[in-house]
């Protein structure tokens, strides 16, 4: 009776999971299980039984007529797991492509009735997302994707509109303390990052400034380039971007979970709007908070340029500040401070709106995060442009 | 804690002593009496499911507490539930059972208006609640509290303040007066003394039984509890149990209980409606242990037999 090994490590010790093909008398074939089948081990290949049912009938004198049935033997089984529940079950399969008939009866009776609970399950009639939409379906999709989102941001603004004359008129219902708590999270706690970002700004303006005009000899006007590039955008800029990252995120994660966790529900039964009780707080925070860290940007862009225009450039300080009064004027502040209320609103709100969108899972709570920032981003850039094309066409940029 | 809760025996007891409360109230709104009266023969089927009950006594008497006719619902382009037709009487424990996913949440959320119904009326009181104004809608709404699955505390606040929030918006009470009533509150939830514990500090079932003292602030005549078993082990659920029948039978209110726990269902419902989630539809309404022993669907009759039948 020749038996026929399948290839395996020379070195394997005893307990090595190994299969044999061993031919019956009776036309069968016999696979011999044999070791340790367990996850942990090596386990042979499905893919090497094909050639081995078939190599196994050549070697024998019967060798054109195909095996027609197959059974096991698990004699010298020591130990198994679902190893060897997938290894047999695959051996099923193939078998049936083959018309082999499978004799389970020697298995193990658990491993069989396992087997027979895998098998029990049967797969789903037609999996649903065989292809995706076709070309046509999906810009209809996207279109009544893209209708629907405007009228949420429409019903969005309207809520908040009529929660601001709430506010106005002294009938908002929010509480007081979280709006200091939120001022203090959105504006104080924002100084150390904004101190950083807007310090080597500046710096980095100087510089370009300082290689550029030393060409001239004007080295003094590198004051009047980072002066008026700070207080007239770049420092509302830095503060509107850094917010986006820093509340902005905060608010839409913050809201997000509340959505998950059904507090946002809770508060609608009671009659709370959430618009006035969680929006409103944030965006007066922002509105009023963006102002004043921008003035506190513009100063320490200022600073950084002046060092660079000090210590590089060789201008003193006193004659560097001196410079930067001159070419500053009221209108280039307000200018900022315009730019940078916008900015607030357009962070806090968007920070909300994706928050009070955001769907009622984990994964939806990082999209609408991520969401909120770049939706800040991208409108704080348009608003810039608007803005300037605005403050020219007013002659506030005289 | 089991003096009242023996569940045969009280179920005739137990519902005689709301409804002298139930008189009362309709004696303080008279004019919403005889609407109900009017319009409770004309919902057939609810009468009809009801006679078969040993309840139909109670049926002429007691007024409906809310009432839906023909009510679809669903998000977007899925539809959750439709058809749905089924009254529910003042002062009952009142469950609202089926399979996981078959929109008893979604149901939940249109009677407590956070879901406009695609189709038909859900009457709270007997005002259509999505056909009122706005105004009408919430003043409506502050009779009706919630708890939610998780609890849904607002988390920047403490229980008290929780607790607080609804009094500080609806009722002219001073601060001392509305830190008096919370404490109340969490007492009556068997959580005295933690007013001052933010929601992350304790327990899942503890956050429960403060949804429940939350809900029950602005003293409301119907209140929904969404899935108040889930998650908790089993002497937590039936404290939760307990909570609700004792609630029930010294202040009247009308409870409507979303579960698939069967013990809970069995020991605290007087009536119940079945939702499918294969027809999108009610099978049928009835007490839970009827429906277990005599009802003709074998859906229904395999979940309240946990699937022996």
């Amino acid at each position: 009776m020749p038996t026929v090994p399948l290839a395996t490590d020379d070195h394997a010790p005893e307990s090595a999971p190994s299969i044999t093909l061993v031919n019956r008398p009776d036309s069968g074939i016999a696979l011999r299980l044999a070791g340790r089948w367990r996850l942990d081990q090596r386990i042979p290949r499905l893919s090497d039984l094909p050639a081995l049912i078939d190599r196994g009938s050549d070697d024998d004198a019967k060798a054109a007529s195909q095996p027609r049935e197959l059974s096991f033997e698990t004699s010298a089984l020591i130990d198994w797991d679902s190893a060897l529940v997938t290894y047999v079950a695959g051996v099923e399969r193939l078998c049936a492509e083959r018309n082999i008939h499978v004799d389970p009866s020697a298995l193990p009776e658990g491993l069989r009735s396992l087997l027979e609970m895998a098998s029990l399950t049967a797969p789903p009639d037609e999996p649903e997302h065989d292809r995706g939409p076709s070309f046509l379906a999906r810009v209809g999709l996207d279109i009544a994707d893209l209708v629907r989102s405007t009228g949420e941001i429409m019903a969005f603004f309207g809520e908040g509109a009529i929660a601001v004359r709430h506010f106005v008129a002294g009938r908002a219902r929010y509480r007081r303390s979280e709006l200091w708590v939120i001022i203090q999270e959105s504006g104080a706690d924002a100084l150390p990052i904004v101190s950083l970002v807007s310090f080597l700004v500046g710096m980095i303006l100087g510089y370009i400034g300082d290689q550029q005009l030393a060409q001239f000899g004007a080295r003094i006007y590198v004051a009047d380039l980072v002066g008026l590039a700070t207080v007239i955008q770049m420092g509302a800029l830095i503060t509107g971007i850094v917010l986006a990252g820093r509340t902005g995120a905060a608010f839409a994660a913050r809201i997000g979970t509340m959505q998950v966790n059904e507090e946002i529900d809770a508060l609608r039964t009671f009659g709370i709007p959430p618009m006035e009780f969680l929006v409103l707080p944030r965006m007066v925070a922002l509105i009023l908070m963006t102002p004043l860290l921008t003035l506190y940007a513009d100063l320490l862009g200022i600073l950084g340029g002046a060092f660079v225009g000090t210590v590089v450039g060789g201008v003193t300080l006193t004659a560097y500040l001196v410079q930067t009064q001159a070419a500053i004027g009221w209108n280039h502040i307000i200018q900022g401070l315009i730019s940078a209320t916008v900015y607030g609103a357009i962070v806090a709100a968007s920070g909300c709106l994706r928050g009070m969108q955001c769907g009622r899972s984990a994964a939806a709570v990082g999209e609408a995060t991520t969401s909120a920032v770049v939706t800040a981003i991208v409108f704080i850039v348009i608003a810039a442009a608007v803005l300037t094309v605005i403050f020219d066409a007013i002659g506030l940029s005289g | 804690m089991n003096g009242p809760a023996a569940p045969d025996s009280k179920l005739p007891q137990g519902q005689t002593e709301p409804q002298a409360e139930v008189q009362a109230e309709s004696q303080a709104v008279p004019q919403a009496m005889p609407q109900a009266e009017a319009q409770t023969p004309s919902d057939t089927q609810t009468q009809a499911l009801a006679s078969e009950d040993d309840q139909a006594p109670r049926e002429d008497d007691a007024s409906v507490a809310i009432r839906l006719e023909d009510v679809a619902l669903g998000y977007g382009p899925t539809i959750v539930q439709q058809g749905l037709s089924f009254a529910i009487r003042r002062s009952d424990v009142f469950i609202i059972m089926g399979g996981s996913g078959c929109g008893k949440s979604t149901v939940m959320r249109a009677l407590t208006g956070l879901l406009a119904p695609r189709q038909g009326q859900v009457f709270l009181q007997d005002q259509s609640l999505w056909e009122v104004s706005e105004e009408a809608r919430t003043q409506l709404l502050r009779g009706v509290g919630v708890m939610y699955q998780s609890g849904a505390l607002w988390s920047s606040m403490t229980l008290e303040e929780n607790i607080a929030l609804p009094l500080e918006q609806y009722t002219p009470l001073s601060k001392q007066q509305i830190s008096e009533l919370a404490e109340y509150k969490l007492a009556l939830v068997g959580l005295a003394g933690f007013g001052g514990y933010y929601p992350g500090q304790i327990s899942g079932g503890m956050r429960k039984r403060v949804g429940v003292a939350r809900a029950m602030a602005l003293d409301p005549d119907i209140l929904f509890f969404d899935e108040p078993s889930a998650g908790l082990d089993p002497l937590s659920a039936r404290r939760l149990d307990d909570l609700i029948l004792e609630l029930r039978d010294s202040l009247g209110t009308t409870m409507v209980v979303i579960t698939h726990d069967l013990d809970s269902l069995f020991l605290i419902g007087d009536d119940a409606v079945f939702l499918d989630a294969e027809t999108h539809s009610m099978l049928t309404t009835g007490h839970p242990k009827q429906l277990r022993d005599h009802s003709e669907i074998d859906e229904v009759r395999a979940f309240l037999r946990r699937g022996e039948s």
